[in-house]
């Protein structure tokens, strides 16, 4: 009897992962931890805006139009929630992308608007500022692409055979990936103006 | 006109490859903690900063790495350190405590990319003074070498003051246990069905079971599993398991972990996320 429960047990054990139901569990684990990378990241860089808006104000801040862009910006970001249960739908990944996309979009202006002013570039905290923004962009770059690579992973023992058969039993979907938030705005060929005046040069 | 025709094919064909391929810049093969695929360095400079590189690490086992590129186009220099450290390991598994410095020559572009572990004493905003302030006023003036090592003695200044885990005394190289363990099985079976033909199952068993679970011994695995690889091979060849072995694919997990590249600087599996600055000039 009990070498027919341990046998069982063995062809069971067997199955299931010839079926590629723990690859499946194990990739789906991992898409999380890189989710939470990302998110991580994301979260760093919203936390450095408030110190960043400060000490840019301090120098420009007449420049309001860039400074309340990105203020609300932020705290549109902060409205929307990035719990896991987002890699499933979606409609509410696609918001929290645009929502940092629109952080991103204000942040590079903010960091346009700074060259023009000598003595800003100059203030030692916000150079630090500066490389802390940089870092933690290249920081969410890598974090995504992370991402991209774990659910491309999942994607493809989805929808390969036989795991897909798996996957249809225990309901688990391809999930969404990272786009390009400015698609369109890629494939147009950028123009180039020259009648209007050019930015002050930086030095 | 009609000869023309297939090289005007053969031209097309190249763009489209050309299009295809965008040739990144591949990532060396790591053999020394100075990399300088530039000529830039002179040899007795090299040699220099690579034994000062070797001794932090016997001191404080963080591994600091320096790498001088051409260009890293069409990538930037981030991209292409990410990729780099990735490949690389930098840093001691689980602690991550590897640096790389790159330095891309034609592009004016210098990068200190920081491993996992020591974003907390290198943040971002310290290694961009360290880029800024301290590297590229060398740099500025051609002077290549002296950037380098002030740069790394002020990450040396830097790590000192962290207190990681101690080296360990004898690096022991990190074999890939599944395969030493896997290739001495099979290969104790397998060797085990010709001493079983020639000295009976009882001798032959003995043999091949000693010589596998010494095997497991010499790559610097505990006793335990060296007992249990020895105990199993003898059951295997003993009870006969050998004859209808795993006919053939023995070959298992390629290679044994140690003796690739004669340069004997390894990565020791650290991880990094994209932290660090990069300046230019």
């Amino acid at each position: 009897m009990r070498t027919l429960i341990a046998g069982l047990v063995l062809i069971h054990t067997l199955l299931l992962s010839g079926c590629g139901y723990n690859t499946l569990q194990q990739q789906d684990e991992q898409i999380k931890a890189n989710w939470s990378e990302v998110v991580n990241q994301y979260q760093r860089r919203a936390d450095l805006v408030p110190n960043l808006v400060n000490v840019v104000k301090g120098y420009a801040g007449h420049e309001r139009d860039v400074l309340t862009q990105v203020t609300e910006a932020r705290s549109r970001v902060g409205s929307v929630q990035a719990t896991p249960e987002l890699l499933n739908d979606p409609q509410a990944f696609s918001r929290f992308q645009a929502a940092q996309g629109e952080l991103s979009g204000a942040l590079s202006r903010l960091m346009v608007v700074a060259e023009n002013y000598p003595q800003l570039k100059a203030d030692t905290l916000f150079r630090d500022l500066q490389a802390q923004l940089e870092g933690t962009e290249n920081r969410i770059t890598v974090a995504r692409n992370r991402y991209i690579a774990a659910v491309q992973d999942y994607n493809v023992t989805v929808r390969s055979f036989p795991t897909n058969l798996t996957a249809r039993i225990f309901g688990m979907e391809v999930k969404p990936n990272f786009t390009v938030e400015n698609e369109r705005e890629i494939a147009r060929p950028p123009t180039v103006d020259f009648g209007a005046p050019a930015p002050a040069p930086a030095r | 006109m009609p000869s023309l025709f297939p090289i005007w094919i053969f031209a097309a064909f190249l763009t489209l490859v050309g299009f295809e391929a965008r040739a990144e810049m591949v990532v060396p093969p790591l053999q020394a903690r100075v990399t300088d695929l530039t000529g830039t360095l002179k040899p007795d400079e090299r040699a220099g900063l690579e034994s000062r590189l070797a001794a932090f690490e016997a001191e404080k086992g963080s591994q600091i790495a320096v790498l001088l590129v051409p260009s890293t186009e069409p990538e930037t220099i981030e991209q292409y350190a990410i990729r780099v450290v990735d490949a690389w390991k930098l840093g001691r598994k689980g602690i991550d405590d590897g640096v790389l410095i790159l330095l891309a020559k034609q592009d004016r572009t210098v990068r200190i990319e920081v491993g996992r572990g020591l974003e907390g004493v290198i943040p971002d905003a310290v290694a961009n003074r360290i880029v800024e302030d301290v590297m590229i006023p060398f740099f500025k003036q051609g002077d290549f070498y002296g950037g380098l090592s002030e740069g790394v003695d002020s990450l040396f200044a830097l790590v000192r003051g962290e207190p990681l885990p101690a080296p360990a005394g004898e690096r022991v190289p990190d074999t890939d246990v599944g395969g030493v363990f896997g290739l001495s099985i099979l290969g104790g079976i397998f060797g085990g069905r010709i001493l079983r033909f020639l000295f009976g199952p009882l001798l032959g068993g003995l043999i091949a079971g000693t010589g596998a679970g010494v095997l497991v011994a010499l790559f610097g695995l505990p006793v335990l599993f060296a007992l249990f690889v020895g105990f199993f091979v003898f059951m295997a060849v003993f009870g006969g398991m050998g004859r209808a072995g795993p006919g053939g694919w023995y070959g298992g997990p390629g290679g044994f972990g140690g003796s690739s590249g004669g340069g004997g600087f390894r990565g020791g599996g650290g991880g990094f996320s994209g932290g660090g600055a990069s300046g230019r000039w």
